[in-house]
Parts: structure tokens; C-alpha cells; sequence
């Protein structure tokens, strides 16, 4: 008798479920702890073996080295956190301008795949499939290469309408001087804004009550353009130009642009769109047919069709995948250590890993950036996700 | 116990080929069959494969030199091809056992990264190479010039040192490896190229127009560039050492590659004692006796390799200049072997 | 009489009374012409598309073919062959350039007499390659074992070289060109696709330390940029390993690029799962399935059927992220073309672009073909559906 259920409680033990869950995930942890353990352990050993220093204490020691493009000021003699931030800037702006002239794009090649125009559709489409299948880096080092031999030499300068110079040591633009006066020109600009949303807010409620529609878009500019236009007569112009010059070798003065930017937000900006076009796409041919015929039946014509009725129903599809494009554009800007633009990752594991020889901190607060940058995304994106989809009843 | 495991479990996650390197570099050789020999890869006249595989460079001879002390066959060396960036990483942690590839011995390199500079191969300076229609003479009308260099190297600190030290402006344009920074110089992204001036005589061959371009006369660092080992293994950094001082002395006794078998029968006790038929200088090493008169059959001396790779016998035609031994107005100098 | 009250109601006067006036019929709706009017010349706006479509066709063509074909130079050995001359006024792709570095393209410096193992590798991987892929082979399930568990072993043998049967033991520092792509994207897929499907069913574990564990190696890794989980490999793998193993750079490459693919492949796989109803894992618990068995006889090869196609779209992702292993000194095909096109014996204004559209054409012939694949998988299965 004993003996039985002996047997049958040990059964029902090892066949119990949440025994052997219990047991299975006791075994990765202690796996997943020796593996960690064991890692660190070695990390002390070589670490200490090979006399690497380990901590953050590099963060301020100086630097030493130069970097093309500082958004903030920077000299060889600022510190290693310095050069960190100058990195994490020159990210940030390419990915960020990346993103906005890829939406457009992207918006723009999506649609035009769809026209009713077979040409278009079909240049469309030829872009998409050509661009998608060729690696990012062959069409950033082609664009390199393509920027640096079109572009003439500094004396052969052409010259952008405004002043500006453009060679093949980059793009060279007036840089405005603003004088103290100019704070009105600014405030204007604040109160033109502000009175363009206010308008829309009332368009928009005078056309739901009366149906009465009014052109928001075409006031909202003139005040935008027109106000701060009015502030700069008034005030007299208060802002000077200071004009790239051409000195013995390079231009003196002026905004830089460099060439590495230049083919880098190009690379991206071209094959990013390519896949933000086939997202529009889907999402367009997700909405219903009859939605669009619907509209037109009510005489709509197909821009605002698309703009009033499609657009807003698509958007619900498209952003979740644009999202991960988004974030897709920004960790590709990192592929920019290959072409020699000083963005994080080629100043912080290229120089600086290699000046401090302090391999698991430099990576570890690399891959950190990155990671806080895709959370950020995409919380920021899914808040965006959130409002759009309210409109589903 | 925990090394055991850790070790098993690696060992079947990175299977075979991963190798086995100890404190005792010379007999792990020895069980190899073979040296593994961290090298430029593409830098003429130091360190560069042909299309066929086949290695040459004062660098890669140094090796050979190694391996024909070692093996008797200067063949038993496998060139691993290193950037500028993962050297020494690739040293300290095993995957080669010496590290012969134009690297600056600097204090801190020598003392904070867990290795030990051997000798100096060669006493190179960082140079400027800028295009002829430039008409620029000297480095220090360069204010505002822009500059491609190769980034995490010293030559990029070096640079930025020298710009600051002459109150000039600097234009650096950084690229992860030296054939992306002279590729954009060509392509006139850059008004100059830095680099230590072997190097620059070298790249300069490589440039559509070479006679388009010229290296400026300013030196403005002390790049002494020699074999590095690995930390605590001293029967390993002595080997290293030696055999670069062994080629030397065979230089400075007119010990070459052709007349090293006549040589050995020579009375001068130098000689004889280089050559291992005095004397048991190479057993003190963990080497046969005749080590240094394999180097010397193999690969020649320091000048014979000099001029073959560097030389006047290369494309490179860089004169010997402070790389002349010390008795001809250099500074190759080799402590005695006695 | 209320009904016409409302209708005549001031309030909606913009309601028209009567109909438009119909409009005139298409002239032609048929036929060439007809189309012509109705794809390419409906209204203003899309003359004007056309019209400027046309132009850039023809400024863009013309000169594209030109320059890939007919001004191209086919046969030399020196960059004399390729440089403008007054008999040669044009010079467009020196192909010639190509041609004579082919070997080098695609085999980097695995040493000459050994080059016939690579391509027994290649006739391999095709082998397998086409087993996996052609839906109705026979014997499927075992192409699965030869293409994730034989060939990988003997391709490993006849690359690294097996000294006791001959086989000269090649270092992977000679690998180079097409070799070193092919080997990268076809362990990245071997070794990918099996641990992203663990990872997927450990998402979706109710063991909340697998799941979490899953769920944080998953996150991180697609959050971060593929050549930040190289530099990891290449320059943080070796400190975290004994000093006596220390694994060479091309493995270090290869352990980064299939954990990076692991992850994604398992959002793959788990979108796969989702889709299959619930049904299926009741049914396979009910008839007395173990969880391992349900997964493997029920689950699995319906998730993995649905999904095909996007695994193949991840691994065309995944062909094109090799180019990356560029970046931490690995010889692969795109280096081989940054090398070669350095070359002084072959410096002339034209290699650069002949390179570099050689590259385009290598990778767009097998990306093209895998999403055309894709695409095929995608149809039939909807087909099967219909049905």
C-alpha cells in the first residue's frame, strides 16, 4: 500500500507542472548566473592581466584629438565626456533630419506607387525594389565616393544664390548675426504662430457647425511668413551675414556642412524611404475600397480623398511599422563610421576606445545610447499611435 | 573548478578553432608547428599580401626571422592581418604571439596595456604629404588646411599637438583605417595626408599621379616602431629581443645571406659566437645554438632586409638615414652577444 | 406635402433639384490608344507626371546603358586599358578590371590550389539551398538535417581543412570575397533560425524567468545598431573568455552576426505562432501531447510555413547586413571591392563606379531573386488558402 503511493505522489511530482517549471527555470537562472559569473570572473582576470584600467574615471581626462563637425564647442583639449556629446549631437541631427526628409519622401513614393498614372507607379516601383535590394553600405560609399567627385575643388567653387559655396569640402552658407532687435523679429514670429493654430482651432470649428470650409492653410502662411516680414522693416533689419570666404585652402566663415553628412543623410534619406514607401503602401491598401469610392461618389476629388479620407484611416496601419523605420534610420546612422562622419559610435568605439583601450565601458554606454534612443522612439511614437487610432469608434 | 567548466562549455560553443596560447609562448609555438604573426596587411614595405597571399615587408620579415630561429624554416608563420584598432586586443589576448606591425612604442602602451615593447625595427616620424599645385613647402604653412588622417591612432594626436603647439588651425577628417583616409585625400576631400613617413612613401606609390604629390621635410614626432609581445612571459620577449639585435650584429660584421655558410668557418670570435659555432648563446634562449645564422640564411640581416623591402631594392627607395647602424651615423645599435 | 416643405427648407438648399447634365461619352476606351488616355493622359496633373517621367527616363537611360555596356571595356590588364585616349574618346565600366580580380572577389586569399574546396562548398550550400527552398522535394524533413546539421560539418571540414584526410588546413585570415559573405549569411541563417525559434517559444512561455530572459536579450538587441554588437564581439568577446580560448576574428564576427539575427528572426517566428489558433495547442494537449511534442509535430510546422516568407525577407535583411563585418577589418565580398579598387594598376576614374556596380549587381541578383521567392511562397500559400 505504502509502496504504491509512494509511487504514484513521486509520478505526480516529476509529471507535476508547475514543479517542473519551478525546476526548468531554476536551471537557466543558475545558467544564465554561471555563464554571467563566469564571464566577469575572466573580464577581472584579463583586465587585470593586461593592466587595463577599468571605471569611468577616462570620462575627464582630456581628449587630445580633433572632430570635423561640433555642434557644440569642442577643442583637443576637452575631455573624453565632451567628445561623447559632440558624438551623440552629430547623431542625433543626421538621424533626426534623416527621419523628417525620409517621411516625406517616403510619403511621396508610397503614394506615387499607387497612381493611376502607370508610368509613375511603375518608376516608383522600380526605385523601391532597386533601393531595398542593395546593402546600405555599397549605397553610402557610392554616394561618397559620387559626392566628393562631382563637387569641384575649393577654387573651382560653385556658388550657391545667397552667398553660400558649395565644393567638395562641403556646403558653405551665410551665417545670420542676429543683433538685440532681432528679439522682436522672434517674438513676432511666436505671436504668428500662435494666431496660424488659433485660426485653425476656429476654421475648423466654424466648418463642423456651418460646414462653411476656410483656407487655413493659405492664412496660417501669410501670417507665419507675413508677420515676422512686417517685424524685420520695422526693426530695420537687424541681422547681418557673415560670408564664406575662400581662403588658401578651405572656405573661412560660414555654415559647414560636410560631404560626409552630405552623402550620409543622402544614404539614408534615399534607402529609408524606400522602405517607408512600401509601409505607406500597405497601409493605403488596407483601407477599404469603398472608402475612396464612397468619397468620390460625394465628389470629392482624389487629393482631398486621400488627404481626409484615406490618409487618416492608413495612418493607423503605417505607424507602428514606421516606427521601426524610424528607429531602423537612427541605428543605421551608425554605418557613418564608414565614410568617416563623426557620429557616435566613429568617435566614441572608433577614437576613443581605442586612445583608452577600455573596450567593455565604451561599448557598454554605446549600446545604452542606442537603446535609450529606440525607448524614446518608440514611446514617443506610440503616444502618437495612441491618438491616432482614438478616432476608431 | 569553475575554470574547468567555463572552459568546457566554451569549448563546444567555439569548437576548433579556438587556440591555445600560455605563459610558455614558445613551446605553444613549438606544439603549433607555426608562429602566428600580427602584421599590417596593407602597408607597402611593412606589412601587404599580393593577390596570391604571399606576404612581404620589413615587418613580415622580422617574422620570418622569428620562425627560421624557431623552425629552421621561415615559412612557419601565419600573418594575421590587424587594424590599427583591434592590435592589441588581438595580442593580449592570444590570437597572436607577437605583434609585428609598425606600432609606436610610447610610455603608456609600454606600461598600461599589458605589453612590453622588444627593440625598435625602425625609427620612423610622422610626416605630411600634400599635392604639388598646393605649392606648400613646409608643414607650418598648413593653418586652416584640411587633413585626413586614420582615427585611434598616435598620428591623430600627434597632429593635433603639433597644430596647437604653432597656433595653427586644424581641419582634421578622421577615417576608421588609413586606406579610407588616403583614398579621400586622393579624391581631394583633403588638402594634406598625415602619417609616419615610411608609411607616406609607401601610400604615395599607391596614388593615381604620384609625381602629383610631395612629402613635406617636417618630422614632427618620434615614431620608433619595433615588435611588441605580451606581458610575463620574459624567455618570449628575450627570443623577440634577440633576434632583432641578432640581425644587427649580423649586418654590422658584414654576416650576409650569401656568405653566412663561409662565414661561419670565420675566426673572428664575433662572429663566432653570433653564429652559435662559440659558445651556447641560443640554449640561454630556449633555441639551438645556430639560431642566429638560420635568421641570417633565411631572411638575411637588418640592412639586407631594409633594403629588399624598404630600401633601395623596393619601390619605396627610402634611404637609411637614422636607421644606418650606430657606427655609420644611425642608431640600430645591438648590445654585444656575449 | 410635408415631405416637399423639407426638401424646399432653406436650411438645405445646397441639395441640388435636378441632375447634371450627363458627360459625353470616352472617345475611346479600348485598345491601345484607350489605354494610353486612361493610365498615362487622364487629366492635366498626370500629363504633366508623364511628361516628366519620360524626361527623366531619358536623361537618366541612355547614358546608364552606355556607360555599363556599350563604351565599356571588356579586355585588358592595366588601367591603360581603361583611360580616355584620343582613340577612345568614351570609356565607360572597365569591366576588364573585374574580370581579372574575379578570383580575388571571390575568394580572397584562400591560397590557389586549395580554391576548388570553396567551391565544392558553394555546390554544397546550393545543394541544400535548393532542397530547402522547392516546396515540393522529396523528403523534406531530411534536407532539414542535411542543410542545419551535415553541411554545416562538412563545410566546416572542407574550408578549415582536416590535415588527417589532406586537407590542407587554411587560416580563416585567408578567407575573402564571396566566401567569407556566403559563410557569414549561411551560418547567420543556420544558426539563427533554430535559436530564434527557442526565443520565440521562450516569449511565449508562461515561465516568467524564461520569458523575461527571452524577452530582454530580444529587446536589447534590436535596439542597438548591428556594427555596435560587432565591435561587442570583436573587441569585448575575448575579455569575457579565458585567456586559453581565445576565438579568431572571423568567429567572433559570426557569434555577432547570428545573435543579431537570432532576435529578429524570433519576432518572426512569433508573429508565425501567434497566427496559429488556439485551437491547434488544445487539440495537441487534449490528444496527450507532450509541450516539446506539440511544438514539434503541431505547431511549429504550421508557424513555419506561414511565416516562410518573412523569414525569407529577414534573411534578405540579414544578406545585406553582412557588408557590415566590413567595418571591424573582415575581408568580406564589399572589402574586396574597397581593396581592389585602391589598386594603382588599375587607378583610373572609372573603377570606383565599375566596382561598386559590380557590387550592386552581385547583391541585387540574390535579393531580388530571394523576395521574388518570397513573394511565390506568399502567393501560394494564400492560393492554399483560398481553397
Amino acid at each position: 500500500m505504502s509502496a504504491v503511493d509512494t509511487g504514484r505522489s513521486r509520478t505526480a511530482l516529476i509529471y507535476n507542472p508547475r514543479i517542473r517549471g519551478f525546476v526548468y527555470q531554476a536551471l537557466l537562472c543558475a545558467a544564465i548566473a554561471f555563464l554571467a559569473w563566469g564571464a566577469i570572473s575572466n573580464a577581472i582576470d584579463n583586465l587585470a592581466r593586461a593592466k587595463i584600467a577599468s571605471g569611468f574615471g577616462f570620462w575627464h581626462n582630456t581628449a587630445g584629438f580633433d572632430i570635423s563637425q561640433t555642434l557644440i564647442e569642442y577643442s583637443t583639449t576637452s575631455t573624453y565626456g565632451r567628445a561623447f556629446w559632440v558624438g551623440l549631437l552629430n547623431t542625433l541631427l543626421v538621424a533626426g533630419l534623416g527621419i523628417v526628409l525620409a517621411t516625406v519622401l517616403g510619403f511621396i513614393i508610397g503614394i506615387a506607387r499607387l497612381s493611376t498614372n502607370w508610368l509613375v507607379a511603375r518608376l516608383a516601383g522600380v526605385y523601391v525594389e532597386l533601393i531595398r535590394n542593395l546593402p546600405l553600405l555599397l549605397q553610402l560609399l557610392f554616394w561618397y565616393n559620387a559626392v566628393l567627385k562631382v563637387l569641384p575643388e575649393v577654387r573651382d567653387s560653385f556658388l550657391v544664390p545667397g552667398g553660400g559655396l558649395l565644393n567638395n569640402r562641403g556646403l558653405f552658407l551665410p551665417q545670420p548675426v542676429f543683433h538685440e532687435r532681432f528679439l522682436a523679429v522672434a517674438a513676432a514670429l511666436a505671436v504668428a504662430i500662435v494666431l496660424a493654430v488659433a485660426y485653425r482651432v476656429f476654421a475648423k470649428r466654424r466648418q463642423m457647425r456651418t460646414g462653411q470650409p476656410a483656407p487655413v492653410l493659405i492664412v496660417a502662411a501669410a501670417m507665419v511668413i507675413g508677420l515676422p516680414l512686417a517685424a524685420l522693416i520695422v526693426t530695420g533689419f537687424p541681422v547681418d551675414f557673415t560670408y564664406p570666404e575662400r581662403g588658401r585652402f578651405n572656405v573661412r566663415g560660414g555654415i559647414e556642412v560636410l560631404p560626409e553628412f552630405m552623402a550620409l543623410l543622402f544614404g539614408l534619406v534615399i534607402y529609408t524611404a524606400a522602405f517607408i514607401a512600401e509601409v505607406v503602401r500597405a497601409g493605403i491598401q488596407a483601407v477599404a475600397k469603398g472608402q475612396a469610392e464612397a468619397a468620390y461618389s460625394l465628389g470629392l476629388r482624389p487629393g482631398p480623398t486621400l488627404r481626409l479620407v484615406v490618409m487618416p484611416q492608413a495612418m493607423r496601419v503605417i505607424v507602428p511599422p514606421l516606427t521601426s523605420q524610424y528607429l531602423n534610420l537612427t541605428k543605421n546612422s551608425s554605418l557613418a563610421v564608414a565614410i568617416g562622419y563623426p557620429d557616435l559610435v566613429q568617435i566614441f568605439t572608433g577614437t576613443v576606445l581605442n586612445q583608452t583601450g577600455q573596450a567593455i565601458e565604451v561599448v557598454v554606454i554605446t549600446m545604452a545610447v542606442y537603446l535609450t534612443i529606440s525607448l524614446v522612439t518608440s514611446l514617443l511614437m506610440n503616444l502618437y499611435n495612441r491618438r491616432v487610432s482614438l478616432a476608431e469608434r | 573548478m569553475k575554470r574547468v567548466f567555463v572552459r568546457l562549455a566554451l569549448a563546444a560553443v567555439l569548437g576548433a578553432t579556438a587556440s591555445v596560447a600560455s605563459a610558455q609562448t614558445l613551446n605553444t609555438i613549438k606544439q603549433r608547428g607555426s608562429l602566428n604573426c600580427g602584421a599590417n596587411g596593407t602597408l607597402a614595405g611593412f606589412g601587404l599580401p599580393d593577390s596570391q597571399g604571399r606576404w612581404t615587408g620589413l615587418d613580415v620579415d622580422f617574422c620570418k626571422a622569428l620562425a627560421a630561429a624557431i623552425f629552421n624554416d621561415p615559412n612557419k608563420v601565419k600573418f594575421v592581418p590587424l587594424t590599427a584598432k583591434d592590435r592589441f586586443t588581438a595580442l593580449q589576448s592570444g590570437e597572436v604571439d607577437v605583434l609585428a606591425r609598425n606600432t609606436t612604442w610610447t610610455s603608456s602602451r609600454d606600461t598600461s596595456l599589458g605589453l612590453n615593447f622588444t627593440a625598435v625595427n625602425y625609427y620612423d616620424g610622422q610626416g605630411f604629404m600634400v599635392r604639388k599645385s598646393l605649392k606648400v613647402n613646409s608643414a607650418l604653412e598648413l593653418n586652416d588646411a584640411a587633413i585626413c588622417v586614420q582615427q585611434g591612432t598616435t598620428t591623430e594626436l600627434n597632429l593635433a599637438d603639433y597644430f596647437r603647439a604653432n597656433k595653427m588651425k586644424l581641419k582634421t577628417v578622421t577615417f576608421a583605417t588609413a586606406d579610407e583616409a588616403l583614398k579621400a585625400y586622393d579624391a581631394s576631400r583633403c588638402d594634406a595626408y598625415t602619417t609616419d613617413a615610411s608609411g607616406l612613401a609607401g601610400e604615395r606609390l599607391r596614388l593615381a599621379n604620384t609625381n602629383d604629390h610631395i612629402i613635406l621635410p617636417e618630422i614632427i614626432s618620434k615614431e620608433p616602431l619595433g615588435p611588441v609581445v605580451r606581458h610575463g612571459d620574459d624567455q618570449w620577449f628575450d627570443i623577440v629581443k634577440w633576434t632583432h639585435y641578432a640581425m644587427v650584429t649580423a649586418e654590422e660584421f658584414g654576416v650576409t645571406r650569401s656568405n653566412v655558410d663561409d662565414q661561419a668557418k670565420s675566426d673572428n670570435p664575433e662572429i663566432k659566437r653570433l653564429l652559435g659555432t662559440e659558445g651556447k648563446h641560443g640554449e640561454a634562449l630556449g633555441l639551438p645554438n645556430d639560431w642566429a645564422a638560420r635568421i641570417v640564411k633565411h631572411v638575411g640581416n637588418y640592412g639586407e632586409a631594409f633594403e629588399r623591402n624598404v630600401g633601395q631594392g623596393s619601390a619605396l627607395k627610402i634611404g637609411r638615414g637614422i636607421n644606418a647602424l650606430w657606427n655609420k651615423g644611425g642608431l640600430q645599435y645591438a648590445p654585444p652577444i656575449r | 406635402m410635408s415631405d416637399t416643405a423639407t426638401i424646399t427648407d432653406a436650411r438645405l438648399s445646397f441639395v441640388r433639384d435636378r441632375p447634371f447634365d450627363p458627360l459625353p461619352p470616352p472617345l475611346v476606351h479600348s485598345g491601345a490608344i484607350g489605354w494610353l488616355l486612361q493610365n498615362l493622359f487622364s487629366s492635366f496633373t498626370n500629363i504633366l507626371l508623364t511628361v516628366s517621367c519620360v524626361a527623366m527616363v531619358v536623361w537618366l537611360l541612355p547614358p546608364l546603358i552606355e556607360f555599363l555596356i556599350f563604351d565599356a571595356v571588356w579586355d585588358g590588364s592595366s588601367r591603360a586599358d581603361c583611360i580616355v585616349t584620343p582613340q577612345r574618346p568614351a570609356v565607360g565600366a572597365c569591366w576588364a578590371f573585374v574580370i581579372e580580380r574575379l578570383g580575388f572577389f571571390t575568394y580572397g586569399f584562400y591560397p590557389i590550389e586549395e580554391r576548388w574546396r570553396v567551391d565544392v562548398f558553394f555546390v554544397l550550400l546550393a545543394f541544400g539551398i535548393g532542397w530547402m527552398t522547392w516546396l515540393d522535394a522529396p523528403r523534406r524533413g531530411l534536407g532539414m538535417i542535411y542543410f542545419f546539421a551535415v553541411m554545416p560539418v562538412l563545410s566546416f571540414f572542407l574550408l578549415v581543412g582536416l590535415p588527417a584526410i589532406g586537407l590542407q588546413a587554411v587560416s580563416t585570415a585567408q578567407w575573402g570575397g564571396v566566401l567569407v559573405t556566403i559563410v557569414v549569411s549561411a551560418v547567420g541563417i543556420v544558426v539563427s533560425l533554430p535559436l530564434g525559434v527557442l526565443l520565440a517559444l521562450g516569449r511565449r512561455s508562461k515561465m516568467p524567468v524564461v520569458r523575461m530572459s527571452s524577452v530582454i536579450f530580444i529587446e536589447v538587441v534590436r535596439g542597438v545598431p548591428l556594427i555596435t554588437v560587432l565591435f561587442m564581439a570583436s573587441v569585448m568577446l575575448p575579455l569575457f573568455v579565458p585567456e586559453s580560448l581565445t576565438p579568431d576574428k572571423l568567429l567572433r564576427a559570426l557569434v555577432g552576426v547570428a545573435l543579431f539575427a537570432a532576435a529578429y528572426m524570433a519576432e518572426v517566428v512569433r508573429a508565425g505562432l501567434q497566427a496559429i489558433p488556439r485551437g491547434q495547442y488544445e487539440a495537441a494537449m487534449a490528444v496527450g501531447l507532450s509541450y516539446w511534442q506539440a511544438m514539434r509535430l503541431i505547431v511549429l510546422p504550421q508557424a513555419l510555413k506561414v511565416t516562410l516568407p518573412n523569414i525569407v525577407n529577414t534573411f534578405i535583411g540579414l544578406f545585406k547586413d553582412t557588408t557590415l563585418v566590413f567595418i571591424v577589418g573582415i575581408f568580406d565580398f564589399l572589402k574586396t571591392i574597397e581593396a581592389a579598387r585602391g589598386d594603382v594598376n588599375w587607378a583610373t576614374p572609372v573603377t570606383s563606379v565599375t566596382g561598386y556596380a559590380f557590387a550592386a549587381m552581385f547583391y541585387f541578383v540574390f535579393c531580388y531573386a530571394m523576395s521574388r521567392y518570397a513573394r511565390y511562397v506568399e502567393h501560394r500559400l494564400r492560393a492554399g488558402d483560398r481553397r
